[in-house]
């Protein structure tokens, strides 16, 4: 699943992700017609609109074995919020419920249903690792993206001060309150760039887009990337 | 707090404390060390998880039959000798003590810190009807000098240096104090030590009350408490209907938990068990004890959406580890209850319309839910406030046709596959050296502080085809 920040802003992220799962043996399907996982509506309070790409999205995936998406929020909408948004429908909510069930944020499926330890990956640098609210506290995942990423060879951890503190995003909280959402992001710019690191990943499409964003406006030498890039290898 | 700054509208009232170099650096330096300390007392005691849970458990289980509790709570402090009164709003609340202040001749009321009194204006109602209300807890003596509300709920004066307390407390001093906290203590108990003795009336709020003995529980760390509710000839206090609870064995429960949710102490240094007025034979205590139990808008909540909000113990955790507290401060949401859950609150007391900009304040990420002693999964009602605004057309139009629109397009495949190109159309003249750093009306709102990556030459689902 590509969701639309992935789609639009960072298909390099997809490819990625597809590259890594075929090199692991997955065969990898995208279903055509998918938009957005509808997190956007169902945050801001549009709960029947949300409730019909809800649906939609179900029907789509209704096929795949597993549903791999390379953003935590997605994932978290997918496997918490969906059975709720189509609970006036038992066959629906069963339907969403077995979606949920298949889903996974893609270092939560690397890491525990491929078992995957080490990768070989091209990258080399030292990076430093930013929780997204929606993994880390949504989805109760902080280890595997870790784990993954000090199993690369070429790659130096350092831990983010303040790692799981939130990056300002908060899907359209950007744009109702830039100056607090600004605010909240230079905090924790302030620490990457403490960190000495030369990349910071993530797992969410929104957290990159804020932090890079934030990173790139002040001329930072820091790059922002996504896990599967990294993983994947290329140059940075 | 000022009756004009609520009608400032909150991205500004936000704006402004983001530019105050004083509130920043009293809020960075506070919360942090909140957080520090919360996180070490949950580190030292495996046992709390599970007490977590229990707590929670009690909180629902009470709820479930609050009005048996509560009918128990007033019989029980009936039978000790106290005075019971039922007050449906804030209004019929403060009508209880201003009549029970003018029929006993009250000149000076010294206060316990209580966030239950703050709900309902009673200072400036004590003072209207020419009772002077005395603030005793540290931080609320500070900011009731300074004319300001609490910005915090157990940290009252959080967004104050330590010079501006000095300057405040050296005024009433008459002479030049040093910005030490000692000193500055000592000082506020020299004033407030001739005051508690004057007065006729100790207001207090209740952390706790057991239904089951009629105990009304403060939690203190300045042993005010104890003094406003045993020197005094009068005790009266004050709390929400929610905050009852079956037995002393609930007690202990929530005891474990809450300082250390709150400032990271084991225990505060003072619990305060208050039952009945003083009794035949006991040397002191307050001749009479008044208990109002107020509803103002809880138990509507009951069966409502902010039902979880009704758990709440007012430890403030949620305040400290909130991305957006911790930037603006609690003076910036204009009401008496800042912060996270404070959004809740407020709209429980004011009705869903006074939050159509706070219930936006949040960015979800979900931090208060976590660090929440009794697990208020506060991200979810606020969403689920945002939905009332939707639903009751109280959301701006133009946002409800942008998500319609937003929706037509996440339901069509055609169209959405068409907003690639088309952006990329509209987004030429904006893209330097691959980023966009400046874009036109709603846009900006985005690009004033921070870049954005163009809309790819090629989407993903572009790329698709030769990835196959």
């Amino acid at each position: 699943m590509i969701t639309c920040l992935g789609d639009l802003f960072f298909p390099e992220v997809g490819v990625a992700m597809v590259t890594l799962l075929r090199r692991l043996g997955v065969t990898v399907e995208f279903p055509q017609g998918q938009t957005c996982c509808g997190m956007p509506l169902f945050n801001s309070g549009y709960h029947a609109e949300a409730a019909t790409v809800a649906r939609r999205t179900v029907d789509l995936f209704s096929r795949s074995e597993h549903v791999v998406v390379p953003s935590g929020s997605c994932a978290w909408m997918v496997k918490t919020e969906y059975p709720g948004l189509l609970a006036h429908d038992a066959r629906q909510k069963e339907a969403a419920e077995a979606l949920a069930g298949r889903t996974w944020e893609l270092s939560q499926f690397l890491v525990e249903i491929l078992g995957v330890r080490t990768l070989a990956s091209s990258f080399t640098g030292t990076v430093t690792y930013h929780d997204s609210c929606h993994l880390l506290r949504g989805l109760g995942e902080s280890e595997s993206p870790r784990a993954l990423l000090r199993g690369l060879p070429g790659v130096a951890l350092v831990e983010l001060p303040g790692a799981d503190e939130c990056c300002g995003f908060g899907g359209s909280f950007a744009v109702r309150l830039p100056a607090v959402s600004t605010a909240i992001l230079d905090k924790k710019l302030d620490n990457v760039e403490k960190t000495g690191a030369d990349c910071l990943v993530a797992c969410d499409a929104g957290c990159l887009m804020q932090m890079g964003g934030g990173l790139s406006r002040r001329h930072s030498r820091v790059r922002a990337r996504h896990l599967a890039e990294v993983l994947a290898g290329g140059d940075a | 707090m000022s009756a004009s700054s609520v009608t400032t509208p909150f991205p500004e009232r936000a704006a402004a404390a983001l530019k105050d170099p004083f509130l920043q650096e009293a809020l960075a330096i506070a919360t942090t060390k909140f957080i520090g300390l919360r996180r070490e007392a949950f580190a030292e005691f495996p046992a709390g998880d599970a007490l977590r849970d229990q707590a929670r458990a009690i909180k629902e289980a009470t709820l479930q039959k609050l009005d048996v509790y509560l009918g128990q709570l007033a019989d029980s402090v009936e039978r000790l000798g106290g005075h019971v009164h039922w007050a449906s709003t804030g209004d019929e609340a403060r009508d209880v003590i201003l009549g029970l202040c003018r029929d006993r001749g009250v000149r000076i009321a010294v206060k316990s810190k209580s966030m239950a009194t703050e709900e309902i204006e009673l200072n400036e109602a004590l003072a209207r009807a020419g009772v002077t209300p005395v603030e005793t807890d540290l931080g609320e003596y500070i900011i009731q000098l300074a004319h300001e509300k609490p910005s915090h709920i157990i940290a009252p004066a959080i967004h104050k240096t330590k010079a501006q307390v000095a300057a405040l407390i050296s005024d009433v001093a008459g002479h030049r104090l040093a910005a030490d906290p000692e000193v500055l203590t000592a000082a506020a108990r020299v004033q407030l030590r001739q005051k508690f003795l004057q007065a006729d009336m100790g207001i207090s709020g209740a952390n706790f009350a057991v239904a089951e003995t009629g105990t009304i529980v403060l939690v203190t760390n300045e042993g005010n408490g104890r003094m406003v509710t045993s020197l005094p000839r009068i005790h009266v206090a004050l709390m929400g209907i929610e905050k009852v609870i079956p037995s002393m064995t609930d007690l202990m429960v929530f005891l474990a938990i809450l300082a250390k949710s709150a400032t990271g102490q084991k225990l505060s240094s003072y619990t305060t068990l208050v039952r009945g007025p003083r009794q035949p034979g006991e040397l002191e205590g307050p001749e009479e004890l008044h208990l109002i139990l107020m509803d103002n808008g809880r138990s509507a909540q009951i069966a409502g959406t902010l039902r979880e909000a009704l758990y709440c113990l007012r430890c403030g955790a949620c305040l400290n580890v909130c991305p957006v507290y911790r930037q603006i401060g609690g003076h910036a949401y204009g009401h008496t209850y800042p912060g996270p859950i404070g959004i809740l609150l407020t709209a429980m007391q004011k009705g869903t319309e006074s939050v159509k900009e706070l219930a936006h304040a949040s960015s979800l990420c979900g931090a208060c839910r976590d660090v929440c002693p009794v697990r208020i999964d506060i991200p979810r009602m606020l969403i689920e406030l945002r939905e009332h605004l939707r639903r009751d057309r109280i959301a701006p139009a133009s946002e409800r046709a942008v998500f319609r629109v937003f929706r037509r397009l996440l339901m069509s495949p055609t169209a959405f596959a068409f907003a690639a190109p088309a952006a990329r159309m509209l987004q030429r003249p904006f893209v330097k050296n691959g980023r966009v750093s400046r874009l036109p009306s709603f846009f900006s709102k985005w690009t004033e502080t921070r870049d954005l990556p163009p809309v790819a030459a090629r989407t993903f689902r572009e790329r698709w085809k030769e990835l196959q």
